[in-house]
């Protein structure tokens, strides 16, 4: 294990690109215009939610004035096979969900693009579609595996005879919303053609990976297509994997020889960039009259599309949170006439928690225990399930630091007995954890003849500081001032990187960092320190080689609401959140991306849903105006703390991901504070005025 | 739309950040488009194009508006100040230095319309304009947390920046 010397990490760091962020000179995808003959493709979505594309008549479109073709099934060119079939863009009739994209409009203006496509006439042949998720669905079938790659069920024990024994059981059902990532930035592409290679100017969560997907497609080497992305509004998952926009953009750009933008508008992207699945939680807890849990047993039942299966990992969590000898989680899906689900922040660990933690306030009651002792009494030693030690883990020093500074100590349980005005006043704790992943990634260190260094890596800044977080890296492993330091990120020109996802970036990219500066400091010696060198590094093979460990990041959260006993209306106000997350490279950063996702996962909790129209089979809130996320007015002063924890099993910098264990947990000991504070059970999030009062 | 199908377009002026502009647009425009395709001035962001996230907030004649909601040649003659004209040349405005030490963005895609509402949520204080939550109407409202949280509702952070925000207009505000 190489020490560095720490002097810029763990030191707070100003953004690097916070000047041009600030003055509106950073450029996102759509800002991109290669020449100026850019033009604008619209994309056309699907009425129907079920059936097939008859025919197009684009007529009445092509005869507007600046308008240069519309693409559809009939006449696009053909593509390559494609992993992920939503992005086979108009290579079938098919339509199998509503929102699905089923032609485009190249025009010379956005207004006359946007004008244009309103004129299409896409004539269907409609089928009657299913798209209501019920735990009792015909379809509903085990997939082979949850995501990313983790079995589907686990059974250790005898579960079902330890709840029969049990002293102490609760058996309960949650429900999660579908939920949208909504980043503010909406999904964008620019793309030309050039050399007969493609450049696309994309928001997304890595380009490295959007340049393979697009390689494919269209019968390139993958070194003839180019994605630049060097700012992203926001992901959250929703940018992980390419969407069919980017396809379109490319397609447009082939068929008219042009430079075409494309963007999303907010509504189509409630279809076409996928979403956290609703999903169906029983969770079913036995204990000692003490607490002791003897048996945990978590089913989640979800939907995909027809499209494409997609298993969320929902009750991964619960593999590893508490001992129990006697455990049972199992994941269910229903193929369903509706858009894709895909990954929204902490897929798995988010709504999972919500149902495992919001039972363990519900066991608390029933035991007639603390809480945070209830958690603590079942606190295990190794992995609960697969036996193997954890590389670190500090939950029970997070509840513990954060019930000091909550003031948790003089907390009475009974619920619904505190009245302030016209609220009634509670609190409320839950435990959060999110896996600490590492992938192979590459990058290059270049010691230049000013003095400077360059560090170059296809990584994503989405927001997550990933840039400075580098920088103080790359400084740290060159033993040189970040000032001297230039991280080159955003390009999949540069060394190939894994995904900004799972957050797991700066654990990946930061070990190919050090790994790049390292060799290059070798190179300097053994060059008598002579400039310009470079250096690169392939982390494939340590990465490969990392011992077999339990790696997680925890924390607890903890919140105090209040709440309107004539309109049931819920305001938080309090927030804090203790987390145990290895080495903080930059606290600054740091403390806003776990402010970011508590924030989120207030949202969650009380009005983030959304709803299916059961009559046309698409989610019918698809704005802000109707799917709401939180506004400045609704969130209180978060507080956020981390204990110290030195983790050196992790990567060299000592790290664990912090993108998204700011929103696990947050829903339940929001939920869990709204029970204290009115007695009132929520299990169905959010946590709507009608279902506290009435 | 006539029965010829040809955009109807007009000339307009428009005074951005200080620059005199004549430019024929289609009527159908935004501002926010006219900024951002026409004039290149990319800092007003689009999050929605509907007037409900806030992204393209600049200011019309010292106002803070939804830049999506204005139809261009509507805004004939007018001043408009967006992000790209709130600092004095190289010196930032106290707002974005405040942004900057606040750590108050993350994505930095709401940023702008933060920034640009932030300096008129300061202007309609100074100005003595009420919010639903000041309490005496008939002094000039003193922006602290309740007020500044009220006032910058209309810009959405799905970042969750809003702890930082506010604590950067807070300070700019003393
Ligand atoms: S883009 Fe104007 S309010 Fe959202
Ligand atoms: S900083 Fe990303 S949306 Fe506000």
């Amino acid at each position: 294990m190489t020490v560095t010397p720490t002097r810029a990490v763990g030191t707070d760091f100003d953004r690097v690109e916070a000047a041009e962020k600030v003055t509106g000179t950073a450029r996102y995808a759509y800002e991109h215009a290669p020449d100026r003959d850019t033009v604008y493709a619209v994309p056309v979505q699907s009425v129907i939610a079920r059936g097939e594309v008859v025919n197009v008549d684009t007529d009445g479109a092509l005869t507007l004035p600046g308008v240069i073709a519309a693409v559809w099934h009939g006449n696009a060119p053909r593509l390559g096979p494609a992993d992920d079939p939503e992005l086979a863009l108009f290579q079938s009739r098919r339509v199998a969900y509503r929102g699905q994209l089923v032609a485009g409009v190249i025009a010379e203006t956005l207004e006359t693009a946007r004008e244009a496509a309103r004129r299409l006439r896409v004539e269907y042949a409609q089928e009657p579609h299913d798209v209501v998720l019920r735990v009792d669905h015909p379809k509903m079938y085990k997939p082979s595996k949850v995501n990313p790659a983790y079995p589907t069920d686990t059974e250790y024990g005898d579960p079902d005879a330890a709840l029969e024994k049990a002293a102490v059981t609760v058996d309960l059902t949650y429900s999660t919303p579908a939920e949208h990532n909504n980043p503010m930035e909406p999904h964008a592409t620019v793309a030309v053609w050039e050399n007969d290679g493609l450049v696309v100017y994309d928001s997304n969560q890595g380009s490295s990976a959007v340049r393979d997907t697009l390689a494919g497609l269209f019968g390139l080497p993958p070194d003839a297509v180019r994605v630049i992305a060097p700012h992203v509004g926001g992901g959250f998952g929703s940018k992980g994997t390419p969407r069919p926009g980017v396809v379109l953009a490319a397609l447009a750009a082939k068929v008219t020889g042009r430079a075409v933008k494309v963007t999303m508008t907010r509504q189509q992207m409630f279809a076409l960039v996928g979403y956290r699945t609703p999903i169906i939680q029983r969770v079913r807890l036995g204990a000692d009259e003490d607490g002791t849990l003897r048996a945990i047993v978590h089913d989640a039942f979800e939907q995909t599309s027809t499209v494409q299966e997609f298993a969320e990992q929902t009750t991964t969590p619960t593999r590893i949170m508490y001992a129990a000898p006697n455990r049972r989680t199992t994941h269910r899906l229903a193929p369903l006439d509706v858009p894709t689900p895909s990954w929204m922040r902490a897929p798995g660990e988010c709504p999972g928690m919500f149902a495992l933690e919001s039972a363990m306030d519900e066991l608390a009651i029933a035991c007639g225990v603390d809480p945070i002792e209830l958690r603590i009494r079942n606190e295990p030693e190794t992995d609960p399930e697969s036996g193997l030690p954890f590389s670190s883990r500090n939950l029970v020093a997070c509840l513990r630091e954060g019930a000091a500074r909550f003031g948790w100590a003089d907390r009475d349980p009974a619920p619904g007995v505190r009245r302030e005005g016209r609220r009634l006043v509670g609190t409320g704790v839950a435990a959060a954890t999110y896996p600490a992943y590492r992938l192979p990634s590459r990058a290059t260190a270049r010691a230049e003849p000013d003095g400077g260094f360059t560090v170059r890596i296809a990584a994503a800044d989405i927001g997550t500081g990933a840039r400075t977080a580098l920088t103080q890296i790359a400084a740290d492993a060159l033993r040189t001032a970040p000032e001297r330091v230039r991280v080159e990120v955003g390009d999949s020109a540069l060394p190939t990187a894994s995904l900004a996802g799972g957050s797991s970036g700066t654990a990946s990219w930061g070990t190919a960092v050090v790994r790049a500066c390292e060799a290059l400091l070798r190179e300097l010696d053994r060059y008598g320190g002579r400039r310009p060198q470079e250096a690169a590094a392939d982390t494939t093979a340590e990465v490969e080689a990392a011992e077999r460990l339990s790696r997680h990041a925890f924390g607890a959260q903890f919140a105090e609401v209040g709440v309107d006993v004539d309109t049931g209306e819920v305001r938080v106000s309090r927030l804090l959140g203790v987390f145990g997350v290895g080495r903080v490279i930059n606290p600054k950063t740091a403390r806003s991306q776990f402010i970011g996702g508590m924030t989120m996962g207030l949202g969650m909790a009380l009005m983030e849903e959304g709803v299916m129209d059961v009559e046309f089979g698409d989610y019918l809130n698809h704005d802000f105006a109707q799917y709401h996320i939180p506004a400045c007015a609704d969130v209180p002063d978060i507080e956020v703390h981390w204990v110290d924890e030195v983790d050196d099993r992790l990567n060299p910098m000592g790290s664990k991901g912090i993108g998204e264990i700011g929103i696990v947990g947050t829903a339940a000991a929001v939920a869990n504070a709204v029970h204290h504070a009115t007695g009132v059970r929520v299990r169905d999030l959010p946590i709507r005025l009608d279902r506290l009062v009435g | 739309m006539d029965g010829t199908n040809l955009p109807e377009t007009a000339t307009i002026t428009l005074d951005v950040n200080g620059v005199d502009h004549e430019i024929t647009v289609d009527t159908r425009s935004s501002l926010l488009d006219v900024l951002r395709e026409h004039l290149d001035l990319i800092g007003a962001k689009k999050g929605c194009d509907h007037g409900q996230c806030g992204a393209c907030t600049v200011l019309v004649d010292g106002r803070r508006i939804n830049a999506c909601l204005q139809l261009a040649v509507a805004l004939h003659g007018s001043s408009i100040t967006t992000v790209e004209g709130l600092a004095d040349g190289d010196g930032l405005h106290p707002i974005q230095r405040a942004f900057i030490e606040h750590d108050a963005f993350q994505c930095g895609y709401c940023t702008p319309g933060q920034l640009c509402s932030a300096v008129g949520v300061l202007a309609e204080a100074a100005a003595g304009w009420p919010s639903v939550v000041t309490q005496d109407l008939s002094a000039t409202p003193a922006l602290d947390g309740d007020e500044i949280r009220e006032r910058m509702s209309g810009n959405l952070c799905r970042c969750g920046a809003y702890v930082n925000i506010v604590a950067a207009i807070g300070e700019v505000a003393e």
